[in-house]
């Protein structure tokens, strides 16, 4: 296995991580990519830019949420000491939220005037939507049929928002589509439209910068977790669908060997049952390109993408963001997976011992905490990203459950 | 055959022959496999009859990122009825066997390729008679994946210009070009809106500035009188969602092929052809 200095250097200046990411884009968004590039390159060197960013993270979301002792879900699984890092209690009721304020501050600072987006669960959607409220700035967002049939609360909230969700018809009529429909509105709109993407996948620059809004999360854990416990974490576990919350968790924690990382993939019905059954990308696909980056995912033989399936909406993506893949591929961070099932038990769990009503996705993350935590001794500090919350999810959770609202 | 495939191959010789006629060149563009292989392969051998002087031949995706609802509909028919790269690449050797001089461009996305596996890919379609190949999602930053491999394999990488190209990038976007280079007159997705005259008149005025490769105008060219303006303007006119929603227009609910059909797309083909020869008259 390659042993690297740091885990932390990627991407390169052509976007890469190890052999993922890249820029895989038409040429008429080429030229627009490489200026949000530039831009963003800029920003970040202008304390400015910071500034605002925190104190909008600060003032509007509700940073820093809590790193909170989850006590009897640890008693009750009777090994390791297990912490909630609460991104659930964020403005919006999810980690989207972080994004998007770094995004808009850069589309204004680009001069952009108009915003789209893509959704799947419709947090992102929803996040996209609020700061486009906060700024006065039109937003479309973009959101697959079968998405909208099963998230009508998050449709509703865009649209008080004032966003227009535009319902896609095309594929498989999830997440993948709303990313393609995104992209054809983005190369037709080029000149005044900036895509605020909502997971640390796509073209170069995105990868990196969304990991970079999103590691407000990691960073908050580290100087948390050195108050309560005086040391750093002993294991990371996040849900992994694009993988923004994970790589937000992880990133700063990277190049601590003693800190043992875990995304969570969604198995959906089982990954032995095939692609069709899960949205594993890296547990049950291989690398190839798509959405403008080159990473683990779905696809037969032929090289055609394969539409995955999961409860959560918002891990029913055939790809996931190109760090990871890397990360993977270099064993830094272990990918597990977790079932439909166990994500529903988890769920339910966490609603039960903590008042916690999770994000269907976050649950994935709990399944595998629920599965570790016994055998590990009580002195190991376990961080859980509860990356949202789950009111969206009741609908879908009472459908499977049986249960008529 | 020649000793270069790229400045002396098919695509180079149609392309003389075309000035030496004084006129520019139709492309036309359908997908391999639609709406099944056996009819996309008639239709394939017609057009040559028919007037089209190059060939852009679909390679079907599932996510064609830049493709109207007309080429979406498309791909979803030819992958439907079980095309794949490798069955692209039957429909180009068949159609050699009747056709040693018309330029067949495949065009589409990287990952079929990317999954068939580069320089495998590149071998079975210069076998196969492939002369140039258009790949949407690969810029020149990415000329290392398939771009260069090609040109070593002597196989044309056609390289798409857009308005949004600026003079400073230009020179970038044409350093590994061969073949022609392909001017998409409007920033969008095919088959929806369409460029003025005047506009096209610049942007290849620009573009002839920057290369001496023969400029190909496409994207929003619908009908025989578009094209005729086109191609007084340019080397060579794209046609590619009206004739697929032709295709598409004699399919029944079920997609199966209507009597006829074939026939009527390649007349469509040639009005389109009758357009384009008539244009610097």
């Amino acid at each position: 296995m390659t042993k690297l200095n740091t885990y932390r250097s990627g991407p390169d200046e052509r976007g890469h991580f190890g052999i993922y990411g890249g820029r895989f884009v038409a040429e008429t968004l080429m030229p627009l990519i490489l200026e949000v590039e530039k831009a963003y390159r800029e920003a970040r060197a202008d304390p400015a830019f910071e500034g605002e960013m925190r104190q909008q993270l600060k003032q509007y979301v509700g940073r820093p949420n809590p790193l909170y002792y989850a006590e009897r879900l640890t008693e009750q699984l009777g090994g390791a000491k297990i912490y909630f890092k609460r991104e659930e209690l964020n403005h919006t009721g999810a980690h989207k939220i972080n994004n998007c304020i770094g995004q808009i501050l850069l589309a204004r600072r680009m001069g952009k005037t108009r915003i789209i987006a893509e959704t799947g669960a419709g947090q992102h959607g929803v996040a996209t939507a609020t700061v486009c409220a906060l700024y006065n700035m039109p937003c479309v967002i973009y959101m697959g049929e079968t998405d909208i049939a099963r998230q009508q609360p998050n449709v509703f909230r865009m649209k008080l928002l004032g966003a227009e969700v535009r319902a896609v018809t095309s594929g498989g009529r999830t997440l993948k589509d709303a990313m393609n429909e995104a992209l054809r509105d983005w190369v037709t709109n080029v000149a005044d439209t900036f895509y605020i993407i909502g997971t640390a996948a796509g073209p170069h620059p995105y990868p990196g910068m969304v990991r970079d809004f999103q590691s407000v999360i990691g960073d908050e854990v580290r100087s948390q977790m050195q108050e309560l416990e005086g040391r750093l974490p002993d294991s990371l576990v996040a849900c992994v669908g694009g993988g923004s919350n994970a790589i937000g968790l992880f990133h700063p924690f990277l190049d601590d060997p003693s800190v043992r990382m875990i995304g969570v993939e969604a198995a959906g019905r089982g990954i032995e049952k095939g692609p069709l059954d899960h949205a594993a990308s890296i547990n049950g696909g291989r690398p190839g390109v798509l959405h403008g980056n080159r990473t683990y995912l779905l696809q037969d033989e032929d090289g055609q993408i394969l539409e995955g399936h999961s409860i959560s909406a918002g891990l029913d993506y055939p790809g996931i963001g190109p760090e990871h893949s890397w990360l993977h591929d270099v064993g830094r961070v272990e990918y597990a997976h977790a079932t439909d099932q166990e994500a529903l038990d988890a769920f339910q769990l966490c609603a039960r011992t903590e008042g916690i009503i999770p994000a269907l996705e976050s649950a994935h993350g709990l399944a595998e905490v629920i599965k570790r935590a016994p055998a590990l001794p009580r002195d190991h500090l376990m961080v859980l990203c509860l990356s949202g919350r789950g009111d969206k999810d009741i609908f879908s959770v009472a459908k499977h459950l049986g249960v008529e609202l | 055959m020649s000793a270069d495939p790229l400045s002396d191959g098919r695509i180079a010789r149609r392309f003389k022959a075309l000035k030496a006629e004084g006129r520019a060149g139709l492309v036309t563009f359908v997908t391999a496999g639609d709406p099944d292989p056996g009819t996309a392969q008639a239709l394939l051998n017609g057009l040559p009859a028919a007037g089209a002087d190059l060939i852009e031949l679909g390679v079907p995706f599932t996510d064609p990122m830049a493709d109207g609802p007309a080429i979406q509909a498309s791909s979803l028919r030819a992958l439907k009825a079980g095309m794949t790269v490798r069955k692209t690449l039957d429909l180009v050797r068949n159609f050699r066997r009747l056709d040693a001089d018309t330029p067949i461009i495949l065009m589409g996305y990287y990952n079929p390729i990317h999954a068939y596996g580069v320089e495998p890919f590149l071998a079975a379609a210069r076998e196969a008679g492939v002369d140039g190949l258009i790949i949407v999602d690969l810029p020149p930053e990415e000329d290392e994946e398939l771009c260069i491999p090609a040109l070593k394999a002597g196989i044309s990488f056609v390289r798409l210009t857009t308005p949004t190209t600026d003079d400073a990038r230009m020179p970038a976007v044409m350093r590994n070009t061969s073949g022609f280079v392909y001017y998409v007159s409007i920033a969008g997705i095919t088959g929806t809106a369409s460029a003025s005259g005047t506009a096209i008149d610049t942007a290849v005025a620009r573009l002839k500035r920057h290369t001496d490769l023969p400029v190909a105008v496409g994207f929003g060219i619908k009908t025989p009188e578009q094209a005729a303006e086109v191609a007084r303007i340019a080397d060579a006119a794209v046609v590619g969602s009206a004739i697929v929603s032709r295709l598409a227009g004699g399919l029944d609910a079920a997609g199966t092929v209507g009597p006829g059909t074939v026939e009527d797309v390649l007349g469509f083909v040639r009005e389109l052809a009758a357009g384009v020869r008539a244009a610097r008259d």
